[in-house]
């Protein structure tokens, strides 16, 4: 592969405007991660490019600003392919008090022979508020997946609220009944919403952390049925 | 710096007999040649006859035998496997954290936790204020604990064998470590807390205590397999023998970085068990 290798890094910030009301301030895209924003407080990603490809480096920062409401989707699943090397996909995030941010775009899909690396570090100041949704597909349909290592790091009032990684394509976790099981996705939905026990149902659970948030995890056969399990557990935790 | 020497006087117990022979990185000192620093600690610390309760769960491994994810040994193979991978790997960062931190007055320089992180660069980044008051430490660990297991399930289990081998571990090995850990996190520490500082008062370096959370976050699963599904015991130990333990081991001196690999179908086992009515396990 030839391909030159990508380095981005795309911004979003809001502010208030004067009537108080969330103004996207700032809407830095910087292909192949394309920012448009759909409605008041709403904006999508719009992948401009194939990938990440292996060698890619990509780069998402948002922040949101006290007392303001940001929801970023994606218009389309994401899918890691191989290249030169490893992708990397970092996102860093800062909610102020009082800011709310709703982060639910479409599957990361892992395709043959991917070497993808995802983080994500999230900082919440006190009375920040979190709905963030993430979804890793191994392979497209009837693909074996390469591989992916993702760690996601959240902070709430400066003390740790979830830290956990994923790795698939590790022969000592995959088709583990202790890690993913039979699963060919995984799913999980960070709210920062307290719910008062913990439920369970066919593949998902709804977990009460230890600190100021609840945590809906789960496990699928295909997208569909991910998105479905997880829809349930969100339903099930007010917020 | 030789922390055996801080040792309370009072204290004849405490790792007696133990020369001071390991450094707070958990480096063998000159004294020992042998090889020996900390073996009998991590024995005893490892073996399942340790009166600490540990029998009494199976890491996720009765729900699995119910609900046949787990029927015979190759499937117990890869439960086990995927299980040290995560838990067992998440285990041993803690296990290797506390036994390092333990008893130590103050942080060495290499381990401190930099609250100020928070303000300039890494966000994610939690550490104690400043003056690192000793009480925190233990807070501060068990917080990253807490935010690396989901399942409440699962924290209630870690918690209850975290407490049970502090109590055990106070009278074997009596140390001010333990009563600080028992005094600071009265709620019970998580087991690989409490078995990273168990180890220390046991003399163990951060490594061993990192070896018996690997260790012991495989061996109680793999026997309640062997009970539950009447498994051959010697095929179940060959399988044991042949897990990459090794591989699950790091030193650790970040600890908002340490590792945090989640078992998803761990937590959805650990939370179906406690809902099912007939159970021969607390967990």
């Amino acid at each position: 592969m030839t391909k030159a290798l990508v380095r981005a890094r795309a911004i979003l910030r809001t502010g208030l405007d004067d009537r108080g009301r969330t103004r996207v301030e700032t809407m830095r895209s910087d292909p192949p991660i394309t920012l448009r924003q759909t409605a008041p407080g709403e904006v999508h990603l719009v992948s401009t490019g194939a990938g990440p490809l292996g060698g890619d480096r990509l780069r998402l920062d948002v922040e949101v600003a006290e007392g303001t409401s940001l929801t970023v989707r994606s218009i389309a699943s994401t899918l890691v392919l191989p290249g030169t090397g490893r992708s990397l996909m970092e996102i860093h995030v800062y909610v102020a008090s009082g800011g709310s941010l709703v982060f639910a775009p479409e599957p990361t899909v892992l395709a043959a022979a991917c070497d993808h690396r995802m983080t994500t570090a999230i900082t919440l100041e006190p009375d920040a508020s979190l709905f963030w949704r993430e979804e890793i597909v191994f392979g497209r349909h009837g693909e074996r997946p390469g591989r992916c290592h993702s760690r996601f790091d959240a902070t709430f009032a400066g003390r740790p609220l979830l830290r956990q990684e994923f790795v698939v394509g590790d022969p000592d976790a995959d088709g583990s009944p202790a890690v993913f099981g039979t699963a060919r996705c995984v799913g999980s939905t960070l709210i920062t919403a307290a719910s008062k026990e913990a439920e369970v149902a066919e593949g998902v659970a709804v977990l009460p952390l230890a600190g100021p948030g609840t945590l809906v995890s789960a496990l699928a056969a295909d997208a569909v049925e991910l998105r479905n399990r997880l829809s349930w557990g969100e339903s099930r935790v007010s917020v | 710096m030789d922390v055996t020497a801080t040792e309370a006087p009072a204290l004849t117990g405490a790792a007696s007999g133990m020369p001071p022979t390991t450094d707070l990185t958990g480096q063998p000192g000159p004294a020992d040649l042998t090889g020996l620093t900390g073996l009998s600690g991590l024995l005893l610390l490892a073996d399942s006859r340790l009166p600490a309760g540990g029998h009494a769960h199976s890491g996720g491994a009765e729900e699995a035998c119910r609900t046949g994810a787990i029927s015979g040994p190759e499937d117990l193979a890869r439960f086990l496997r995927g299980r040290l991978a995560t838990a067992g790997r998440v285990a041993a960062a803690l296990a290797w954290s506390a036994c390092a931190a333990a008893h130590v007055p103050k942080f060495p320089d290499t381990e401190v936790p930099d609250i100020r992180a928070a303000d300039s660069g890494d966000p994610t980044s939690t550490g104690p204020a400043g003056a690192a008051d000793a009480a925190d430490k233990w807070r501060l660990l068990d917080a990253e604990a807490d935010a690396r297991i989901a399942s409440p399930a699962q924290r209630l289990a870690s918690r209850t064998q975290g407490r049970l081998l502090v109590r055990t571990a106070k009278r074997i090995w009596p140390s001010r470590a333990l009563e600080e850990l028992a005094r600071d996190v009265p709620d019970g520490a998580h087991h690989p807390i409490a078995l990273g500082v168990a180890a220390r008062a046991a003399g163990c370096t951060p490594a061993q205590a990192a070896m018996a959370a690997a260790y012991t976050s495989v061996t109680g699963a793999a026997t309640a397999a062997v009970r539950l599904l009447g498994l051959d015991p010697v095929t179940v130990h060959r399988v044991l023998a042949d897990l990459p333990y090794d591989s699950v081991i790091a030193e650790q001196h970040d600890w908002s970085a340490l590792p945090a690999h989640a078992a998803p179908a761990l937590d959805l086992l650990a939370e179906q068990h406690l809902r099912t009515e007939v159970r021969l396990f607390v967990s």
